[in-house]
């Protein structure tokens, strides 16, 4: 066990992936000497060559589309987008390519590329810096979707993008980047949980709070300050945002009656209205309120100075669960 | 800019049939190869003009032609070897038939029976790719996964005049120049993206683009089927000696419609169609194997026999190509258990099952 930030987890995680599997590169801006933007791959270069750690140019399409070719050549493309919002110029590859080439090809090619992209706000950026896009993603049949919250998540489910045969858009919560907690650096993937389940984080039987990325420890906190108040929170942590765990969130619902959704990303189209949507069809005698959504309002994401408007917090959370339990 | 592509054009062959030289490029083919040659455009063009008659008779969707653009195709082609690979757009149909592709895996994609087609790897061929450019970019990334293999092949890409304009393209120039990999692009400027012409995606020579981006570029005629095979031969063995990328522009022209659904006669005008029918790329082929002694009647009678029976094949191919099952469609959106679809397809089969005899 070591004390260890998000940052360091992923950089732990994309090591050894490199470690274990000669066909796994890591391509993107800066990601070599530099370390990447947030130092995520801080030393990988150094250690693992050129060839293997690639500074790209500065192209997000030509990063992407490189890595499809790459694929199809047995390797298992790493890349990063270095900002949410700079994802957009390779969005055809991702969509008309990555996405759909396994079946294209009728299963022959598969895509085992991981897109990893820091993400989200509260970190006082420019405009393009902020953004939540995964929803766009998760629409997009082909593609897996996933979001750790913390370390010790964040340095297995790394791992198991790159193992998936599926391409995987891995989001990273950049503003917890320097969270903390004890990670077990030896720890095998094998024995970790499924990336692709979600998790109950913290069990409770008032309200249940589905949340991922950024906004679990934000549930978190809002659940022990609730707490206080006698209002148990059961708040869970979806972590693959495609395929979604429906599963664990309507037994949970099936508990607690009611369910709030907490995303960064507006509310409008977004995941809370597909899990607004599904746990209604499926739940829909053990709901005891409508389901309701906590998330960015359907603006762009607002100068920084406002970014604490925009983004849900604590009180937003209690205030959509008092919201719940007044019905 | 030139309507005859100028003299920077590299030919071998004029398009009245002569054997021409050129101080830089050349081949030597034996009159075997050459016959091959001939039987290889003409029947490129029957599968075309079949496929084109199976769409107006409502068996394919859609067809994208290739008629005219034949001798760019299967000379680049013939100038890969069995490791090299290649990366088309949708209307590479003489590629395809150089690697090996059945012409009847192709109408598979057009009749809507699937959205592949082959196999990729048994061919060495990617699948068709219909946006445009796209496919520029997987070719550069495989060209340097060849590199981190320590493999000597090359790769070949192609892409038509429009696409030089998509900025895909060229990110694709950049990143084969900057890591110098082992890619041959090849653009088949066949004049017309739809029904813009050249002067609507470039100013200058497509081939003089290269410079920019730091490797070379040549102009070679498009319909001369010896001048392409050199010119990427040429190519090919500088990108396998590490010299990195170059550019082929193969000036042609798209002599059928952009595809069948297409209406050429409300933009262009018949006199270049003419004018482009006397540049035909078979017929000067012919030409100079018959005034060379190299084929004579019976070998011509026997590939328009050999043409005939296949267009027969491939109709009756075509007509018997059964429809996918419906629950198909679930079958490789992932290749490994989703969840999502999982659920999606069990109603679906279920929905279907609920129908009277078990089927819809």
């Amino acid at each position: 066990m070591a004390v260890t930030t998000m940052a360091k987890a992923i950089n732990a995680g994309l090591r050894k992936a490199l470690e274990d599997d000669p066909k796994v590169l890591l391509m993107g801006e800066d990601i070599g000497k530099l370390g990447g933007v947030f130092r995520v791959t801080d030393g990988l270069q150094k250690d693992f060559g050129e060839a293997r750690v690639i500074d790209s140019p500065l192209a997000e399409s030509g990063i992407v589309g490189t890595a499809v070719g790459l694929a199809m050549r047995g390797f298992r493309p790493v890349v990063e987008i270095q900002f949410d919002g700079f994802v957009f110029p390779a969005f055809d590859q991702i969509v008309t390519q990555v996405a759909k080439h396994n079946a294209r090809s009728s299963g022959r090619t598969p895509m085992p590329i991981t897109i990893r992209i820091p993400y989200g706000g509260g970190i006082g950026a420019v405009e393009h810096h902020s953004e939540s896009p995964e929803a766009y993603f998760a629409h997009t049949a082909g593609l897996r979707v996933i979001s750790p919250s913390n370390p010790v998540d964040a340095f297995a489910m790394v791992r198991q993008a790159i193992a998936c045969n599926d391409p995987v858009v891995f989001f990273e919560p950049k503003r917890r980047y320097w969270d903390k907690a004890d990670v077990d650096l030896t720890a095998d993937i094998t024995s970790a949980t499924s990336p692709f389940e979600a998790r109950i984080v913290r069990p409770g039987g008032s309200v249940t709070v589905a949340c991922y990325g950024p906004m679990v420890r934000t549930c978190l906190e809002a659940a022990t300050v609730a707490a206080a108040d006698g209002t148990e929170l059961e708040v869970i942590d979806l972590r693959s945002l495609s395929p979604l765990d429906v599963p664990t969130v309507a037994a949970s619902v099936r508990r607690t009656g009611r369910l709030v959704v907490v995303h960064e990303a507006p509310v409008f189209l977004g995941m809370g209205a597909e899990l607004a949507a599904r746990i209604t069809e499926e739940c829909f005698y053990s709901l005891e309120a409508p389901v309701l959504r906590v998330g960015g309002y359907h603006t762009p994401y607002p100068p920084s100075r406002l970014e604490e408007d925009y983004l849900p917090d604590l009180d937003r959370v209690l205030d959509a669960v008092d919201r719940a339990l007044a019905f | 800019m030139t309507a005859d592509g100028g003299p920077e054009l590299i030919q071998l062959l004029t398009p009245e049939g002569e054997r021409v030289h050129h101080p830089d490029y050349d081949v030597d083919l034996t009159p075997d190869q050459l016959r091959g040659l001939y039987r290889d455009l003409v029947l490129v063009r029957r599968v075309d003009s079949e496929a084109t008659a199976l769409q107006r008779q409502g068996e394919l969707g859609l067809w994208a032609q290739c008629i005219g653009q034949e001798a760019a195709q299967v000379g680049s082609g013939r100038a890969l070897a069995p490791g090299d690979f290649a990366f088309p757009t949708y209307r590479e149909h003489g590629v395809a038939w150089t690697r090996g592709v059945a012409p009847l895996q192709l109408l598979s994609l057009f009749r809507g029976v699937t959205n592949g087609g082959w196999d990729p790897q048994a061919h060495n061929m990617a699948l068709y790719t219909i946006v445009i450019g796209d496919q520029t970019l997987h070719a550069v990334g495989y060209a340097m996964g060849m590199q981190r293999d320590d493999d000597d092949s090359a790769v070949i890409c192609y892409f038509g005049d429009g696409a030089t304009s998509q900025g895909d393209v060229n990110e694709a120039f950049v990143f084969a120049a900057v890591y110098n990999a082992p890619v041959v692009f090849f653009c088949q400027n066949n004049q017309w993206a739809i029904s813009e012409p050249l002067e609507r995606q470039t100013r200058i020579p497509l081939y003089r683009r290269a410079d920019g981006f730091g490797f070379p570029g040549v102009r070679v005629d498009g319909n001369d089927v010896l001048a392409v095979l050199a010119v990427t031969n040429a190519a090919l063995a500088a990108a396998r000696e590490g010299q990195g990328p170059t550019l082929i522009e193969a000036f042609t022209y798209r002599m059928g419609a952009h595809t069948t659904s297409d209406d050429p006669t409300r933009y262009r005008v018949a006199a270049d169609l003419e004018a482009w029918k006397l540049k035909d790329p078979i017929e000067r082929l012919k030409v100079y194997l018959a005034r060379s002694g190299k084929a004579d009647h019976d070998f011509f009678a026997a590939v328009e026999v050999e043409a005939q029976e296949m267009a027969v094949a491939l109709r009756d191919g075509c007509r018997g190509l059964p429809d996918p099952a419906p629950a198909s469609m679930f079958d490789h959106v992932y290749s490994e258990p989703h969840l999502l679809v999982q659920t999606e397809r069990a109603a679906f089969e279920t929905y279907h099952s609920s129908f009277v005899g078990g089927g819809h």
